[in-house]
């Protein structure tokens, strides 16, 4: 090197070959991407066509509106034979929303019961526990539904020797059966009256809320918002003259008369489901208490609080902060999982579904419908979710 | 100071007195019941009745499975309370005698040996793999992650014994040879070509076609296993299978899809998140309904139905895989792509000698805790007329040979032991693999 300088590159710029620029490149293999899936989707289509072509399948929705013609075993909704497949997909789309509802809000009680207990100072509770969480989260989800269904449900007793509570619950072969409700005129000002209760018991815990950070001073927000929220609905029932009665099982000779029968394939879907998705929610309540240093109860122990408020106060906003983002995720799955009902015939969305597909062979329309349901679900709770998360979510700086 | 000892008249106490031990209820067994068991009245109460439901719990299974249970008899008579003359437990000759149903499904009898073989090689190649003190862990992952699964299908599906070997050489010659001309192309174009690499390309893509040609003409296909169609698989067989299959698959989908995800091109991001959460958004039950169903209509000549499954468990697997390993990469600092950079590695040398690498040791417990997931999902592949080890199970429910009131809950039992066995193992050696590879920050 004679003046320590580097030999000039032809001057200006340092040349690079065109398919070494990183804007090059990656136009290039987006446009092979997008290029090879417009090839799939191409493909695909033109095949689908000629396959339907050739097995007779009209495509569209079309179908939606013809005769069903199948026996559906639980509906929430009137169904009859004679009513169309659209309506029995609905049918199929409440029984799953049921079973999601009944198993989250179980599976969340059991769960933290589960939790709480595997961190109990009581070594045989935390034992129990612990092994209820080993077993049940090492079993597959469908071989517990086939248990409770095959191996529990059908071992209870026929009809005529129903184990029965207190003479109001009865299970057997057949279900559950439980004391049915029976509105008459008027009882639509208890719903009224329940709402008006919730609302108005919110606004008195923000008020109260606003009230101890101006003054200090507290207010019994419990007692209030449980005595408004259960209260009202009572005040109404007797104003309006007890238009709600209940319709119990009458135990005959053979079978039981009256009452709402709990149809035992959603009552071991329930179960299963619950039990299984607890075991997993109690691991996560686990991790989000022992996630809360140590030094917190102790501080809320030095300031003079009882235990409880201990745990209201301090502990528990702590952990749900842990808790929730796999809680939400949890119960998605809890939802998905309920598509399991196709193992024992509960007739949820996949089950009602898959009998329409095998009837008419509409597998596209069908298959899409159940993911655009199931996806809406799923949006829907972790939306929800998301924003009571970010509710409670801890603000930095 | 004055020295206390030396004055007796002191009454201060010369030495110090050794302490006492603690009293005997805090320490010991006692101390420890009373800590633990009876500490209030509450938890003395709770005790009693978790005792209570535990051994009822406990004692059910072992008086059925073991005390009560009958181990020998050819039919139903056996398990019979009125012919044994006593409460009958457990009728494990149920299980004996459709222990090769549970396992194997209808595979022929005669050809039980080639799936026991896979087995066994599948176990001494797995064994050293989860040992980390056994060598040559290299040579042991491509056997079992390379070699293995062709040697697998050819054993369990059957065919000719080296054209499938000659298949996969081939197709690999003729990719090895397309890079190299590849590179040779972009050598010219830069400039100094590279006549080595259009020596070597040109070579590797010649013996590629020819071992691919040489398959076609049947020349090798003379030696062969008789085929065993997937329709008479089943059992644990089909279980291990379809849940191997789709976490091998799921790897390399998952790595893919979780590198889309993070890349900068939007087409390329787009379609990766698009996948991963319109499949992670619907149950599996709908993937392996639309794997049976809609993929036949998608592709010219309808695959078998144990492929249509298995593509669907590993789309599937896949999907969850990426957000696996998606945490893994997001655990990456900064520093490490930063520093691959410096180096001036390009994009996949970045990822795969310094970024990959330990984003996956970071997830490994949780591929594990994947594979448990898929193991037991592997269960609904009943529902589309698969017959795995649960399906093979409520098959055998249904012979009249065995009907007795205790068929149902033996079947049970031997399933629920099976299953229980393996993902609790599994998740062993999790938290083992988790405990080793938290040395860099165990204190």
């Amino acid at each position: 090197m004679t003046d320590g300088t580097l030999p000039a590159r032809g001057g200006g710029a340092p040349k690079v070959a065109f398919f070494n620029d990183p804007k090059v490149r990656s136009l290039i293999f987006q446009g092979i991407a997008l290029a090879l899936l417009v090839f799939v989707f191409y493909s695909a289509a033109s095949n689908a066509v000629t396959n339907l072509t050739n097995q007779r399948i009209a495509g569209g929705f079309g179908f939606l509106d013809k005769t069903a013609g199948f026996g559906i075993s639980q509906t929430l909704i009137p169904w009859a034979e004679s009513m169309s497949y659209g309506r029995a997909f609905v049918i199929g789309l409440l029984n799953t929303l049921l079973v999601a509802v009944v198993g989250i809000f179980f599976a969340t009680i059991l769960g933290f019961i589960v939790g709480v207990a595997r961190l109990s100072p009581n070594w045989v509770i935390s034992k129990i526990a612990y092994w209820y969480v080993e077993i049940i989260r090492n079993l597959p989800l469908l071989f517990q539904i086939l248990f409770w269904y095959l191996a529990v449900l059908a071992a209870m007793p026929t009809p005529r020797n129903s184990y029965s509570l207190f003479g109001l619950f009865f299970a057997n072969q057949r279900g559950i059966t439980v004391p049915k409700p029976v509105f008459e005129a008027g009882s639509g000002v208890i719903g009224i009256a329940l709402i008006v209760g919730i609302i108005a018991a919110f606004l008195v815990r923000s008020w109260a809320r606003k009230r101890q950070a101006e003054t200090g001073q507290q207010f019994p927000v419990f007692a209030t918002m449980s005595g408004l929220i259960l209260g009202l609905p009572i005040l109404a029932y007797l104003a309006a003259g007890m238009p709600v009665s209940f319709d119990y099982a009458q135990q005959g000779r053979f079978n039981l008369a009256g009452g709402m029968t709990l149809i035992p394939e959603f009552v071991a879907l329930t179960l299963a489901l619950v039990a299984y998705t607890a075991a997993f929610i109690g691991e996560i309540v686990r991790a989000g208490i022992q996630a809360v240093s140590h030094g917190q109860t102790e501080a809320g122990r030095s300031l003079g609080l009882a235990e409880g408020r201990i745990l209201n106060l301090i502990v528990i906003p702590q952990a749900l902060r842990v808790i929730i983002p796999p809680l939400t995720s949890q119960y998605l799955n809890l939802t998905k999982n309920s598509s399991l009902a196709v193992g024992i015939g509960y007739p949820d969305m996949v089950s009602v579904g898959g009998t329409i597909l095998n009837q008419t062979g509409q597998a596209m329309e069908i298959i899409g419908m159940w993911m655009a349901c199931y996806l809406t679900i799923s949006i829907v709770t972790s939306v929800f979710m998301n924003w009571y998360n970010s509710r409670i979510a801890l603000v930095e700086r | 100071m004055q020295n206390t000892t030396a004055n007796p008249s002191s009454f201060t106490r010369g030495e110090i007195l050794q302490p006492l031990p603690p009293p005997a209820s805090l320490v010991g067994p006692i101390g420890w019941v009373r800590a633990n068991l009876l500490s209030s009245p509450l938890q003395a109460l709770l005790t009693l009745v978790g005792a209570y439901i535990a051994y009822k719990l406990v004692w059910t299974f072992v008086d059925f499975t073991i005390i009560r249970a009958v181990w020998t008899g050819a039919d139903r008579d056996a398990c019979l309370d009125e012919k044994v003359g006593r409460s009958v437990g457990a009728c494990w000759p149920f299980v004996w005698a459709k222990f090769g149903q549970f396992m194997y499904g209808f595979y022929p009898v005669e050809h039980r040996w080639r799936v026991d073989l896979t087995g066994i090689i599948a176990i001494a190649l797995l064994t050293p793999l989860l040992i980390p003190s056994v060598p040559y862990k290299a040579l042991n992952a491509v056997l079992f992650f390379g070699a293995f699964p062709i040697l697998a299908f050819n054993l369990l599906y059957g065919g000719s014994i080296l054209n499938p070997w000659l298949v996969v050489l081939g197709w690999l010659a003729v990719l090895a040879g397309i890079s190299l001309l590849v590179a040779y192309l972009m050598s010219r174009a830069e400039g100094g070509a590279n006549e080595f690499l259009l020596k070597y390309g040109a070579g590797a893509l010649a013996a590629g076609v020819a071992a691919l040609l040489i398959v076609r003409s049947g020349m090798f296909a003379v030696p062969e296993l008789p085929v065993v169609e997937t329709r008479q698989w089943g059992g644990l067989l089909v279980t291990l299978v379809v849940a191997t299959v789709g976490i091998v698959a799921a790897l390399p989908i998952g790595v893919a899809l979780a590198l889309g995800r993070r890349s900068k091109m939007p087409i390329i991001r787009f379609l990766s998140v698009a996948i991963i959460e319109l499949v992670r958004g619907v149950p599996l039950i709908t993937v392996l309904f639309f794997a049976t169903y809609m993929l036949p209509l998608f592709l010219e000549r309808s695959p078998d139905a144990m492929v249509r499954v298995l593509v669907g468990v590993s789309i599937f697997s896949g999907a969850y895989m990426a957000e696996t390993i998606r945490g893994g990469l997001q655990a990456i600092p900064k520093g490490q792509f930063e520093g691959a950079m410096a180096l001036g590695l390009n994009y996949p040398r970045m990822m795969g000698l310094i970024v990959m690498p330990q984003a996956l040791k970071l997830v490994i417990p949780g591929i594990v805790n994947a594979f448990i997931g898929l193991f037991k999902d592997t269960t609904l592949v009943s529902i589309v007329a698969i017959f795995d080890l649960l399906g093979g199970m409520r098959a055998g429910f249904t012979d009249p040979q065995w009907a007795s009131p205790v068929t149902l809950y033996t079947g049970f039992a031997f399933a629920g032991i099976i299953y229980f066995a393996f993902c609790y193992f599994m998740s062993r050696y999790s938290i083992f693999v988790e405990n080793r590879l938290n040395t860099g920050r165990r204190r």
